[in-house]
């Protein structure tokens, strides 16, 4: 007796109300027309909009546009019955699945309030013994090469003059060292996809296509795409292999550590069938696991694997989720030839996730990067891989602090998107993104003009980057890997004897 | 004070005066004009600490690693020398002469050993340098209240707190004879009463004196952890001595190369360079970042035949050479370099990260052997 209940009420309450002021609103049905969740419509006989606020998502896409402000949307202030147990989200989850019988699905991060290690760490800046260094008048470096380093150059010399005898291994050469997180088509509009090569080939760093594969006309940006070959292995071909800088093995991803993908069949458009290399209108399932890694050595022979076909001229990344033993696997990855790793925390975003994964599983990724750089280290092998953290990156002091806790870049994905329009609805997973972002709805995707995109997210890094700078300047720094590491520049504030241990901090004041 | 009550800070702040001396032929001179130089730049210390390092001063030891120690007490002194025992042939062991000296208070047991590595715990000479690395490591981190001052050969750091010229005249070291000399006064703004945080700095060969902070130190420090040296001290001019010790005799770079690493040129500079030079320096930059020095500092690295002078690349502290015919000089002021030298031919001043480099013109072997004649100086008012 599965079943989804129709026809009854919902016992569901609307996440949000919408006040619309009559005095304001002049009748132009730029929210009715905005709302793919269809929420407002016109009635001509009343001449009046009216809202069904059951099917709002919070979007903001219709207050935004509104050009009278005539629209407050807010979170509806109708209390449960006080319980600290038996919350809101509680009772709406247990209501929401008793009349459907499914999964409770979401988009985006976790939000649910896990300590933000970020926020418990400060950062310091140079008084009196040190100068500080202003970035508007003196050099100030963010370059970035991402792959493996070797311990020891030889330098010969030929003619008198230097040459070089170590061969370093291919390098990603980022200007900052902020990349556009793994977003695949599909999950996301091809003008999204647009903006982001776009904007990454413009700011001089890169980003990922993540296991949709990639759209032919966006092979241009190529020398600024990082290819991932995930376990559904979508749209992955040669020509897909050797237009990349840069391939990326996704093991796990942290909205989602032990789960595969899904991209519902609605979504696979005649142009996402061909680039993922599915039949139309079929659901996109990708494993859980890669079925042909079981374990470590597998992973090494699927990193040779791709070296081998692309005659060893890419770095290749291994991604994982943050989990408990992070520090261990990672070691393992920089043993079995991976020369970036990247580490997906907890907060990681995500197109479509089951709730409880999302919100459960995984650690948070300060902890996880302070853990995998200490072990790297120890092990003496922190040189043979570049580390990139992902999941939560908010802000360039977000940046600036992972970088000091030991990455060598950041990914953002969810900042990248919100720079775009995206809101945090975390609705994604409906393919009705109002902002044109995580839809296939040729009506929604156009509103993202990917010239604009480019342009917002361009800006994003440029801010971020002089950001960047300043604190840097603060410290007294003027290269960005005088602070890779550099543990002794941060403070934590609020935190445990066992937090700040292994974060590898001290206290603020000590 | 004892090694117990030094401040935890994350690491030793201080400005300074950093002075070097260089006969190119090799013939030797004693300790007084580093004094009278020092001396001179008063100002830029506080009376919390001071050093000298001397090159040549042991002719008739030259094959062996002269270790100057410092104890807090006799038990560190006993269980030191019983590591020495297992682990070495004691050619010499004494007291470092003193003299009451005003200005310098509680001095630590200062005595000096001249060690031959055991012969059949090592076979070549490199083994021996790493041996003797191992034994600095190990006495610094495991023996309480025992610090190695100085593991060169035919060399030797004196250093304490109080002012550079007190602590000299401590020393006596217008007793000493060395070809190169190197000297350091310090203005801490901790680490205050500790003899083993004065500069010079070293290990092996390689001394280091350093005017400056260096805002890296953390990474650099982790850096050099991961290749088995511990940082005890929590002084910039550690980081900076093994990262000598790493790039030039376990890496075999060049001296201009690692001064590449320490100061390296801006990448926009880089990216202009002619194609080689360009692949050299990027790929110096990608592998050694870690010990790029960031943050203002000028120092001079010297070992037994050459004397070294870099500022970070920003030049946010001075230094000045000067050259008098056998005579190099680096130093953080010019006119100390004219109250030794009334000869001078000429100074100049380093662009940011450019590095001086001061070498003896003859061969190691013919200097080790020559006499114990002492060159004479122009005198100076002061000496």
């Amino acid at each position: 007796m599965i079943g989804r209940l129709e026809g009854l009420k919902s016992y569901l309450l609307p996440q949000f109300l919408i006040d619309r002021d009559d005095y304001r609103c002049i009748r132009c049905e730029v929210c009715a027309r905005q709302c793919a969740f269809e929420v407002h419509w016109y009635d001509e006989e009343e001449d009046a909009v009216f809202a069904d606020e059951s099917k709002c998502v919070g979007c903001l896409r219709c207050a935004t546009l509104c050009p009278t402000n005539a629209l407050v949307v807010r979170h509806n202030p109708t209390q449960h019955p006080p319980n600290a147990n038996w919350t809101r989200e509680v009772l709406q989850n247990i209501y929401k699945q008793s009349e459907t019988g499914g999964v409770l699905l979401t988009g985006m991060g976790c939000d649910t309030d896990y300590p933000i290690y970020w926020d418990r760490i400060v950062l310091d800046a140079s008084q009196v013994t040190n100068p500080s260094i202003d970035p508007l008048r003196e050099p100030m470096e963010l370059r970035t090469y991402l792959g493996a380093k070797p311990d020891a150059l030889k330098v010969g010399r030929k003619g008198g003059k230097p040459s070089l005898e170590t061969r370093i291994t291919p390098q990603l050469k980022l200007e900052t060292p902020i990349m556009f997180s793994a977003i695949s088509y599909g999950a996301i509009s091809y003008n999204a996809c647009e903006s982001l090569a776009r904007a990454a080939a413009e700011a001089g760093t890169y980003y990922n296509t993540g296991e949709g594969g990639l759209h032919r006309n966006l092979y241009k940006y190529g020398e600024h795409t990082i290819c991932q070959v995930a376990s559904g292995r979508f749209g992955v071909h040669a020509d897909y292999l050797e237009v990349a800088a840069a391939l990326e093995i996704k093991i796990g991803q942290g909205a989602k550590p032990g789960i595969g993908g899904h991209l519902p069949g609605e979504k696979v458009s005649a142009e996402i069938s061909r680039t993922r290399m599915i039949p139309k209108g079929t659901d996109a399932l990708s494993p859980a696991p890669h079925h042909d890694i079981y374990s470590i050595e597998d992973l090494a022979q699927l990193i040779y694997a791709l070296k081998e076909a692309t005659h060893w001229s890419k770095p290749v990344s291994v991604k994982i989720a943050a989990v408990h033993n992070s520090a261990a696997i990672a070691s393992g990855m920089v043993r079995a030839g991976a020369d970036i790793i990247v580490l997906d925390g907890i907060r990681g975003g995500t197109g479509a996730a089951p709730t409880m994964i999302r919100d459960n599983v995984g650690i948070p990724i300060e902890l996880a990067l302070a853990a995998v750089d200490d072990r790297l280290r120890q092990e003496g092998i922190r040189n043979r891989a570049s580390i990139v953290v992902a999941g939560g990156i908010r802000s360039s002091a977000d940046v600036v602090k992972a970088i000091a806790l030991g990455a060598d870049a950041v990914y953002i994905g969810t900042a990248a998107l919100v720079a775009l329009g995206c809101h945090v609805c975390q609705k994604c997973y409906t393919g009705k993104c109002n902002w044109g972002i995580a839809t296939q709805d040729p009506y929604l995707s156009k509103r993202l003009n990917p010239e604009v995109g480019a342009r917002r997210l361009v800006n994003l890094l440029r801010a971020w980057s002089h950001e960047i700078m300043e604190m840097l300047g603060g410290m007294g720094i003027n290269a960005i890997e005088s602070l890779r590491g550099n543990r002794l520049r941060l403070r934590g504030v609020g935190l445990t004897r066992e937090e700040l241990d292994i974060l590898g901090i001290k206290h603020a004041g000590a | 004070m004892l090694r117990e009550v030094r401040f935890r800070d994350d690491k030793d702040f201080s400005g300074c005066s950093i002075f070097g001396m260089m006969n190119v032929r090799g013939e030797r001179f004693n300790g007084e004009p580093m004094i009278t130089a020092i001396a001179n730049m008063k100002e830029r210390s506080n009376g919390l600490g001071g050093g000298f390092a001397a090159y040549g001063i042991y002719p008739q030891y030259a094959e062996l690693y002269c270790f100057h120690m410092m104890y807090d007490d006799r038990g560190a002194r006993e269980e030191t020398e019983e590591f020495f025992k297992s682990r070495f042939d004691v050619e010499g062991a004494e007291v470092i002469p003193t003299r009451p000296c005003e200005g310098v208070d509680d001095p630590p047991l200062l005595w000096r050993y001249f060690l031959r590595p055991r012969e059949s715990l090592v076979c070549s000479e490199r083994e021996a340098d790493d041996f003797v690395v191992q034994a600095v490591m190990h006495i610094n981190v495991r023996i309480e209240g025992a610090f190695v001052f100085s593991s060169g050969k035919n060399m030797g750091v004196f250093k304490g707190v109080g002012f550079p010229e007190d602590i000299g005249r401590f020393f006596r070291l217008e007793d000493y004879e060395g070809y190169t000399w190197v000297a350091h006064g310090r203005f801490p703004t901790n680490t205050q009463g500790w003899w083993g945080g004065a500069h010079p700095f070293n290990i092996l060969d390689w001394s280091v004196v350093h005017n400056g902070e260096i805002s890296s130190y953390g990474i650099n420090r982790r850096y050099l952890e991961m290749f088995g040296y511990i940082c005890t001290l929590h002084t910039d001019t550690e980081v900076i001595a093994y990262g000598v010790d790493l790039l030039l005799r376990k890496h075999g770079l060049t001296v201009e190369d690692m001064a590449r690493v320490f100061a390296a040129p801006l990448w926009t500079e880089i990216d202009r360079m002619p194609p080689r030079e360009r692949e050299v320096h990027t790929a110096l930059r990608q592998t050694y970042g870690s010990l790029l020095l960031n943050g203002p500092f000028s120092i001079i690295i010297s070992n037994r035949s050459q004397m070294i002078g870099l500022t970070d690349r920003i030049r946010l502290r001075p230094l000045v050479a000067g050259r008098s015919g056998e005579f190099m000089y680096i130093s953080s002021e010019e006119a100390p370099i004219h109250l030794v030298d009334d000869g001078l031919q000429e100074t100049w001043i380093p662009q940011g990260g450019e590095p001086i480099i001061a070498e003896l013109a003859e061969k190691m072997e013919e200097i080790e052997t020559k006499g114990a004649e002492v060159i004479s100086l122009p005198a100076s008012d002061s000496a």
